[in-house]
């Protein structure tokens, strides 16, 4: 599923990555941890197809459409409701039956109630809700996940181990965290960059 | 037909956008009718159609401006430029849609500047019609494919004028023509030519200008 050799990324004269190799085969659940300012981030958007290495190579056999891609960012409009948001990613990515999926997963993560509101009235942990729910919206084969359980309180997180149990068997999971025992049930291997 | 589809979700979302934050289109109204107040008290006697069809312009390009600032504003603030790139659509698409309701703000503008101009100067004919119409599109395909380079940079909001300006003089040149002379079939064949010519350019490069 996602192939890099002797990965790296230079920002000018800043060294981001440098070096890294990883394999991760279809199923293959890979945990990246390491300290603030370890490349972890950056090496999640290489894998997710936002950014472009500086050096070493990657192959992924997961198109566009495949890829679920979760950063520090929600990638939703605040100023749209959540069902805008949802409506509008839904349409982009093509989502069969995309009325049902994003009522379901509303539901599922407690936004239900709030569809209509915008996006700027919900809190943090809502915000993280909503954008778990865009992640999922259009079932991909490859999830790329950094930092998932930020500013989800336990009843959220709880929500999101359910749904990585779920998805385990049957998909591929790339996930940066610095909890790494919260998710050491799903795990198939550990990645570990140093500062 | 999918793409169609695209550019109207995309369309859609910022015309929804801006209906619910109201940051630019006001912005553009009050900014352009005061450069018209402005210029009605600053020049002196009255002026020629000539000198009045150039300060039609400045105008225009200035509010215009002012929209093209703002285009990629949300996507920048809210990070979600990633969320669209990620998506499994024809990257144009964005550009196209961000254009077109780029356009939508500019036309708006303009249906309060155009009566304004013909209450302070000269009446608009229907060759100044024309050009604004046909300038309105190259100055949003080309100004939305700057302002997608400009939100990437730390100097946003020096760089989009900068890049934007030089490239627009054609524009003005077709388009105070086409509002002078008694044939302007040249000056907007003219506009035409460089809507039709930036628009493939802006379209097939603009994959380039989002992706890293």
């Amino acid at each position: 599923m996602l192939v890099a050799r002797r990965l790296g990324k230079r920002y000018g004269e800043k060294r981001v990555l440098r070096g890294i190799d990883l394999e991760l085969p279809r199923g293959g659940f890979l945990v990246v941890t390491g300290p603030n300012g370890s490349g972890k981030t950056t090496l999640l958007r290489i894998c997710a197809g936002l950014a472009q290495p500086t050096g070493g190579t990657i192959e992924r056999s997961a198109v566009r459409a495949q890829v679920g891609y979760l950063g520090h960012e929600p990638l939703v409009y605040r100023e749209l409701t959540a069902l805008e948001n949802l409506e509008l990613y839904g349409r982009l990515y093509r989502v069969v039956e995309r009325r049902e999926r994003i009522g379901m997963l509303l539901e599922r993560f407690g936004l239900w109630d709030a569809r209509h509101e915008r996006v700027a009235s919900y809190s943090r942990g809502m915000t993280q809700r909503l954008a778990l729910c865009r992640v999922l919206l259009h079932e991909p084969e490859l999830f790329v996940l950094d930092e998932p359980y930020s500013a989800l309180d336990e009843a959220g997180a709880e929500l999101l181990d359910a749904q990585l149990a779920e998805l385990r068997a049957e998909r591929t999971f790339l996930l940066a965290t610095h909890e790494p025992v919260r998710v050491e049930p799903f795990a198939s291997g550990r990645l570990a960059l140093a500062a | 037909m999918s793409y169609v589809r695209d550019v109207g979700a995309l369309a859609r979302k910022d015309l929804l956008l801006e209906l619910r934050a109201r940051d630019t289109l006001p912005a553009m109204l009050l900014f352009v009718a005061a450069v018209f107040v402005v210029f009605h008290f600053a020049l002196p006697g009255t002026p020629s159609r000539l000198e009045t069809s150039g300060l039609l312009w400045v105008a225009i390009l200035f509010t215009a401006l002012l929209g093209l600032g703002r285009a990629f504003v949300p996507e920048r603030e809210q990070g979600t430029l990633d969320g669209l790139v990620l998506a499994p659509c024809d990257r144009s698409a964005i550009w196209l849609a961000k254009s077109l309701a780029t356009l939508a703000f500019l036309v708006a503008a303009e249906v309060v500047a155009l009566p304004l101009y013909a209450l302070f100067f000269h009446r608009v004919g229907g060759a100044t019609v024309a050009a604004v119409a046909l300038a309105d599109i190259g100055i949003c395909a080309v100004g939305t494919f700057l302002g997608a380079m400009a939100v990437a940079t730390r100097a946003r909001d020096l760089l989009l004028p900068l890049l934007f300006l030089p490239l627009a003089v054609p524009i003005v040149v077709g388009a105070v023509g086409a509002s002078v002379v008694v044939s302007p079939g040249r000056y907007l064949g003219f506009l035409a030519l460089y809507d039709l010519l930036f628009a493939v350019v802006c379209w097939a490069s603009f994959e380039y200008v989002v992706a890293e």
